[in-house]
């Protein structure tokens, strides 16, 4: 069973649909117990980071997802659920996450950078994708295709081996995450049309 | 490279698009799933639903509409027309609309954009600006209206759309009235006028009457995004090929 997280961060319907599109049935839940129960497990999510980290808190959903993670599960963040693996998220002040990660949540940021003056944040629309080496989660999708973004924030990770694929946007930076079962979209596969529809079914095949 | 953005507005009023959508081979000319699901294959790299309703048994049928295009087209859009309340803001969130788009609410309670932005998002939330053209002691300002264009603010567009940034906006659709309409092209000099004054997107609106225009609203008026109407709902242009005249200009663009 395919696992979509609920805890309170924005409409997971979309998320949901996309699946049963592509063939496979996943289920939104809530409750601990049926994450440790899910064979795989989605984390998305819209909205700010510290709220985010309270919810899951509030609703003890933390431990079984980090749990799932280290056991193995297939797992899959998408946009805030994609920043919420790291330490420490700056959006309205200084948050931890889940530690997962290794690397801090930044903002955008061009001030004294005369060539990126005309970059808008949030970063909002279709952004290229590259990426060098195969990995499950592409397959079938060539390196260099666009995928929506909405986001004014983005991951540094520490440790580049957790970086798989990049978006340029100022600078390059992280746009999925990748090591072991361990996978993170910044943008939204749910949102991204054809290509993303491809990307939940490749992870839905694992 | 972030791509500039192509957007298709549709107007919906008591659950059907209207104003002459045009599609071969649909099967429900005025079904907005399945005109969603047509613009979605034809390349449109957003949405926007328009609720030109007044009642409230359309304000119930609008929220189904969203509910039906979020379960059945795989990209973005935004629902605007009619909010007024943050309990609006919600019901349309709820029901699976990425962005909302607030207009006359945004002028008479400015604390709206603070709280969707709070509550949703800086992401979520879209103020339109309707600026026209009005002279004043011998000088030209540009004069924010609501009420779908009816009553002026004394606002001036310009400084507005700062104020809505500050307040929140994580996004300006701004519909030039003097263009509006004319297919003639976008009012370049007030787009970007705005576009520059902001840090967030800006979406042209308003004008379009050929390809052309849209890769001027995004080169000389600097926008991020151009809102169309009916251009392509009259079959006169695609959105494929206005996407390759404009990557033909050097535009970045996803074709």
């Amino acid at each position: 069973m395919i696992a979509i997280v609920d805890y309170g961060m924005g409409n997971l319907r979309s998320v949901q649909k996309s699946f049963e599109r592509v063939g496979a049935s996943a289920v939104i839940v809530s409750s601990a117990e049926e994450i440790s129960r899910a064979s795989k497990v989605i984390l998305p999510g819209v909205g700010a980071f510290g709220d985010a980290m309270t919810n899951l808190q509030n609703r003890g959903l933390v431990r079984p997802l980090v749990e799932a993670i280290r056991a193995g599960r297939p797992f899959l963040g998408i946009c805030l659920g994609l920043q919420l693996l790291f330490d420490v998220g700056y959006e309205d002040g200084e948050f931890t996450g889940l530690g997962l990660v290794p690397g801090r949540v930044v903002r955008f940021n061009f001030d004294g950078r005369p060539a990126a003056r005309d970059l808008k944040i949030p970063h909002m629309g279709w952004n290229q994708v590259t990426w060098s080496d195969p990995c499950p989660l592409t397959t079938g999708i060539p390196s260099g295709s666009y995928f929506y973004f909405v986001h004014s924030y983005y991951v540094d990770p520490i440790d580049p081996a957790y970086t798989y694929g990049t978006c340029d946007y100022g600078d390059p930076f992280t746009a999925i995450i990748w090591r072991y079962n361990l996978f993170a979209t910044q943008f939204h596969p749910e949102k991204s049309q054809k290509l993303g529809l491809q990307i939940l079914e490749n992870f839905a095949n694992l | 490279m972030l791509a500039k953005r192509i957007i298709p507005c549709l107007d919906v009023h008591a659950g059907r698009v209207v104003k002459g959508v045009n599609f071969v081979n649909l099967r429900d000319a005025g079904n907005p799933v399945e005109i969603a699901k047509r613009y979605e294959s034809e390349g449109a790299d957003e949405l926007v639903f328009l609720d030109i309703t007044a009642s409230h048994e359309g304000r119930d049928i609008m929220l189904d509409v969203v509910k039906h295009v979020a379960e059945e087209c795989f990209m973005p859009f935004t629902v605007g027309g009619g909010i007024r309340t943050i309990e609006d803001v919600t019901r349309l969130v709820q029901a699976g609309a990425e962005k909302v788009s607030i207009n006359t609410a945004a002028v008479l309670n400015p604390a709206i954009i603070t709280e969707t932005a709070r509550r949703f998002g800086r992401c979520c939330t879209v103020v339109n600006i309707d600026p026209k053209r009005v002279h004043m002691n011998g000088r030209e300002i540009w004069d924010v209206h609501i009420h779908g264009g009816r009553t002026p603010t004394g606002l001036e567009a310009v400084a507005w759309a700062r104020r809505v940034e500050e307040l929140g906006a994580g996004e300006i659709v701004l519909t030039c009235m003097d263009a509006d309409g004319t297919q003639d092209g976008y009012d370049l000099e007030i787009t970007r006028a705005v576009a520059e004054a902001v840090h967030i997107p800006v979406v042209a609106s308003g004008g379009a009457g050929k390809p052309e225009h849209l890769a001027d609203a995004v080169t000389l008026g600097k926008a991020d995004a151009a809102l169309v109407a009916s251009i392509f709902h009259f079959g006169s242009y695609t959105i494929r090929e206005t996407k390759q005249l404009m990557a033909d200009r050097g535009i970045p663009m996803r074709l």
